[in-house]
């Protein structure tokens, strides 16, 4: 480790792979006017902090997973409890993301886009999932749509079930994940202002050709690396689901909550088997915010700058 | 296209503040270039927002020729606007810029593709950027783009032509090579035109009238030899071109600075204190000049081709600045005679003005 650290130190414009902050720690002096020394020591710390909470407990899944062998990973998988639970998973993501898509664009349009009183409470309000402990979240759609909520009689005379069925586990997914694709949008939408609506506008063009021409380009990048985080989210929401499903096997059981049950029931081959699925959605979704992160940064918010 | 804005008024905050804008009257005729000129917070963009109908104004109206434009929207005015930060849409090329507002047309009105690329070709030309279609914005400098943005608004043949600061990003060489370049296209394509300005030299130089603006109204609207050398307010007078203003005393008709008479024509017999702005041009040193003033130098500084001297007039009227050739040569605390060849004074309280010759 100390010599791979050394080699970035003295020649760090030949390593071509080494990612981009570290190349920049090393070649700029150092802010506070200690050497490379202090530099080398807190990215060692750093790395083994990583390797240690991160790296290592990743691996272990993998290893977990695969521990009695490939056949009784697949078989963990083809389950039909499991199945169940990943098809239920991608549903609740299918529903939610694209609803928090459009509730996302609408929010940070209003902000962006426009002058009106009660704006700094709004924005207050799109964080407000991110600061409510996700069971709390949960907890609230039981006591407005729970048998003995605020809606529950209604809900029950009229036969139409959300709470322990799916439509709760979507309204708990959407309210968790709602800041995800807003809070993306806010600060680009913000940054590019109005200007090249107002071009369009005066060259013609009509709102909708406007939005659909000009504004959604602008914000494409941001869009998408908004909706991969809400995806990785919705996927692996675990908390506010968990109050909301009821747990019912093959029915209203996702896959963070099926991990729980096979885990519970020491099925830890079969836990760690869906485990992997869900760490693997982690590491797709990093690899493709990498990418989007290095090939297109100055179309994210808050990184173009110092351009 | 005559351009008319009618007796706008527009309160951006709402209270009973100053509003932007506070009663202004525009005409501006057909194939006209007009600039509209004032310190920032003048309302002179607030005014070419709402002719454009990016705005609309809390009362007052805006005609096209004869057509009430007032409730229309920006897309039904048809009118060509320039942006300041010329506004490209990064993610088009050059020509897909300046096509953009004939893509955007329905059915009926859109051209044949065929025609949109030539007319895009076409302006592309004009502007003088020819070849350079596929070029994203990002690879064009701050001129180049002015000249799209101008390209891009002229393709849907507009009713007029505003433009908001045109060349205020770019760097002064290229402003002064644009401006001409403007001034050609005007000539060329005949639009009626206003730009917005807070530089007084751009506004002199291109357009055929000034309206200069202040605190939300018109102080004076006029060609540039009306502006410069009859300005109808001390705010014009103070805002364009250099000039000294003066404490001066009228006393039945005649001005005087302390017991000096200065010579003012056609004046009747009023009395009162007021302000006179003279220009540093029209200040000269009368040696042996039995009208002349005589005055302290207190600083010399030197201003490329011409020596300014800083000059205390007697009797606490204030201090002028005055050009002389290089070869010059003032000392500080001299006392020389010196006399005015013109100047206009404005009587406190009163805005009408009063030449002196």
């Amino acid at each position: 480790m100390s010599e791979t650290l050394a080699e970035w130190e003295t020649r760090p414009a030949k390593i071509a792979w080494a990612p981009k902050t570290f190349a920049i720690t090393f070649s700029k002096s150092p802010v506070a006017g200690e050497g490379p020394v202090l530099a080398s020591i807190l990215v060692g710390v750093t790395l083994v902090f990583l390797l240690l909470f991160l790296v290592l407990p990743l691996a272990v899944v993998f290893y977990e997973a695969f521990a009695n062998g490939f056949a009784v990973y697949w078989e963990a998988l083809n389950a039909p409890d499991a199945r169940s639970a990943i098809w239920l998973t991608l549903t609740v993501a299918a529903i939610a993301v694209p609803l928090n898509i459009v509730f996302g664009l609408a929010a940070a349009w209003a902000i962006a886009k426009f002058r009106f009183a009660g704006k700094s409470f709004l924005i207050t309000l799109i964080d407000l999932p991110f600061s409510v402990s996700p069971v709390v979240a949960g907890l609230i759609y039981v006591l407005l749509f729970g048998a003995q909520g605020l809606f529950g009689p209604w809900l029950k005379a009229h036969d139409i079930e959300i709470i322990f069925a799916v439509p709760g586990i979507v309204l708990a997914t959407i309210f968790v994940t709602f800041p995800f694709v807003a809070r993306e949008l806010i600060a680009l939408m913000e940054d590019q202002g109005t200007g090249d609506e107002e071009v369009a506008l005066s060259l013609g063009a009509s709102g909708v050709a406007t939005f659909f021409r000009v504004t959604l380009p602008n914000i494409k990048w941001a869009l998408l690396y908004g909706v991969l985080l809400c995806n990785a989210r919705a996927m692996g929401e675990f908390g506010a689901v968990s109050v909301v499903s009821g747990h019912i096997r093959g029915l209203t059981n996702t896959m963070p909550l099926h991990v729980e049950i096979l885990y519970n029931e020491y099925n830890i081959t079969a836990a760690f088997a869906v485990a992997s699925l869900l760490a693997l959605l982690a590491l797709v979704t990093l690899v493709a915010k990498t990418l989007l992160e290095t090939r297109f940064k100055d179309a994210l918010p808050g990184k173009s700058r110092g351009h | 296209m005559q351009i008319r804005a009618v007796d706008i008024f527009k309160n951006f905050t709402g209270s009973s503040a100053r509003p932007a804008l506070d009663g202004v009257s525009l005409d501006v005729g057909s194939g006209e270039l007009v600039a509209l000129l004032g310190p920032s917070g003048s309302g002179k963009t607030t005014l070419l927002r709402i002719i454009a109908g990016l705005d609309f104004p809390d009362r007052g109206s805006v005609y096209f020729g004869d057509e009430d434009a007032s409730k229309k929207t920006v897309q039904e005015r048809r009118v060509g606007f320039v942006f300041q930060n010329y506004a490209l849409f990064k993610h088009l090329t050059v020509a897909e810029n300046i096509a953009f507002g004939l893509e955007v047309r329905d059915r009926q009105t859109r051209p044949p593709k065929a025609e949109i690329r030539r007319r895009a070709l076409e302006l592309l030309d004009l502007v003088q950027l020819t070849g350079l279609e596929k070029r994203r914005p990002a690879q064009l400098s701050g001129g180049q783009r002015q000249r799209v943005a101008l390209a891009r608004a002229l393709a849907g043949e507009p009713r007029g032509l505003l433009l908001d600061e045109p060349f205020g990003a770019l760097d002064a060489k290229v402003r002064r090579d644009l401006r001409s370049w403007l001034r050609e296209i005007h000539l060329r394509t005949g639009h009626t035109t206003t730009f917005v300005t807070h530089d007084q030299d751009e506004a002199l130089e291109l357009a055929d009238r000034v309206a200069v603006l202040n605190h939300g109204h018109i102080e004076q609207v006029g060609s540039p030899d009306e502006i410069y050398d009859h300005p109808a307010t001390p705010f014009v007078h103070g805002f364009i071109g250099e000039a000294s203003a003066l404490t001066v005393d009228l006393r039945a008709g005649n001005l005087f600075i302390g017991n000096h008479q200065l010579p003012l024509p056609g004046r009747s017999g009023r009395t009162g204190r007021g302000r006179l702005f003279v220009r540093p041009q029209d200040i000269v040193i009368g040696e042996g000049d039995a009208n002349g003033i005589e005055a302290e130098i207190v600083a010399v500084r030197r201003a490329g081709a011409t020596r300014r001297a800083e000059i205390v007039i007697p009797a606490d009227a204030g201090r002028v600045e005055i050009d002389a050739p290089a070869a010059v040569n003032f000392r500080p605390g001299e006392r020389i005679p010196i006399r005015f060849l013109r100047g206009t004074f404005f009587l406190d309280g009163e805005g009408a003005a009063s030449s002196l010759c």
